[in-house]
């Protein structure tokens, strides 16, 4: 119980901290969300659906946008089947709402890897292959991290960003789900996004 | 392994029956000093290409232990590896040495932890089958056992 002790007067300090430099003309929040407001950014990227997608195409519908691989055990996997299966319970609200997943692995993910690998969830989900060329524009357009980790049989693992961008029907940051966030919350954050809230 | 599993073993794999309906019996694998219970998996998505097991470790013993390798038929290159979240960023790392189980202690190989890390799969583990792995570790030897596959989403936490 210390360290919840220690936790709540850490975060009655960062109160007190942000008030005073509110205070005296600071805003580190308001910083932040104009730095934050300005993540994404304009992209035509190879499409498991064939050819290749534009972005300006998107106009007038909210997407979500995540990054990974498909050699990822874990995040990838388990963030893809939680957004099939929210986007099948929001139904109809969802049904011009579209979800890409971006290979950070252009190397070994071609389109027809990751065509398959999409297939197995909700049709919703669609696939988007950078060039090697045009990853880092894209991955600095986002503030994703990615980076190869190499392993003991001379292939790799990849560390990455484990956020889910969602972005407004103008194209715009909306905000983020975070890996594993509780099931009510990213619920939430979508009805918001998709009442263009 | 004795001669009649190495022989039934190598019938199974060259009838390409790598996988088998989980036994009746209870999932829990005494080994000298160690208990390991429950290895299980999840079906990967189609083109996955990578599996992760996970189980747990307990060592009853006054001596630490150590998982140094794992094999298996079900791919070419099975690691130890740890993924961790710092921040929004997931990192996923080898475990340098193999993974340590101090004595008298439990450790979980689970979701978004430590595990097993099938890669290069020949086969991808499907749901509702077992698949069979050779455990080695540095005192308790070489272990043998059998990861039950669960859904692609499931958590087991």
């Amino acid at each position: 119980m210390k360290i919840l002790r220690i936790l709540a007067w850490a975060m009655v300090a960062a109160v007190i901290g942000l008030v005073g430099l509110s205070w005296l003309g600071f805003n580190p929040l308001k910083e932040r969300a104009a730095a934050i407001a300005d993540i994404g950014g304009p992209f035509t990227l190879a499409s498991t659906r064939g050819g290749s997608l534009e972005s300006k195409t998107l106009a007038g519908r909210p997407f979500a946008i995540f990054f990974g691989f498909t050699h990822c055990p874990e995040v990838c996997p388990t963030t893809l089947y939680d957004m099939s299966s929210m986007v099948e319970k929001l139904g109809d609200e969802a049904k011009d709402f579209r979800v890409f997943f971006v290979t950070v692995d252009p190397e070994r993910d071609t389109v027809d890897t990751l065509k398959d690998y999409v297939s197995n969830f909700d049709p919703r989900i669609e696939g988007l292959v950078p060039t090697p060329e045009q990853l880092p524009k894209l991955a600095s357009d986002f503030r994703i991290y990615y980076a190869k980790v190499p392993t003991s049989d001379g292939s790799y693992t990849m560390d990455h960003t484990a956020l889910v961008f969602l972005m407004d029907r103008d194209g715009r940051f909306a905000g983020t789900i975070a890996f594993e966030e509780a099931a009510e919350m990213r619920e939430a954050k979508l009805r918001k996004l998709l009442a263009g809230g | 392994m004795n001669r009649f599993a190495e022989i039934a073993f190598a019938a199974a794999l060259s009838l390409g029956a790598i996988f088998s309906l989980p036994s009746a019996e209870a999932h829990e694998i005494k080994a000298g000093n160690l208990v390991i219970s429950h290895p299980w998996s999840r079906q990967s998505p189609m083109a996955a290409n990578v599996a992760a097991g996970f189980m747990t470790i307990t060592n009853a013993g006054s001596e630490e232990d150590r998982l140094l390798k794992v094999e298996s038929p079900i791919s070419v290159v099975v690691q130890l590896h740890d993924m961790k979240m710092e921040g929004d960023v997931m990192k996923m790392a080898e475990v340098p040495g193999g993974i340590v189980i101090p004595a008298g202690a439990t450790v979980e190989l689970k979701p978004r932890s430590l595990h097993v890390m099938f890669m290069e799969l020949k086969e991808a583990p499907e749901e509702g089958r077992v698949f069979p792995a050779t455990l080695t570790f540095e005192k308790a030897g070489r272990v043998e056992v059998e990861f039950e596959v669960l859904a692609p989403n499931a958590h087991m936490n």
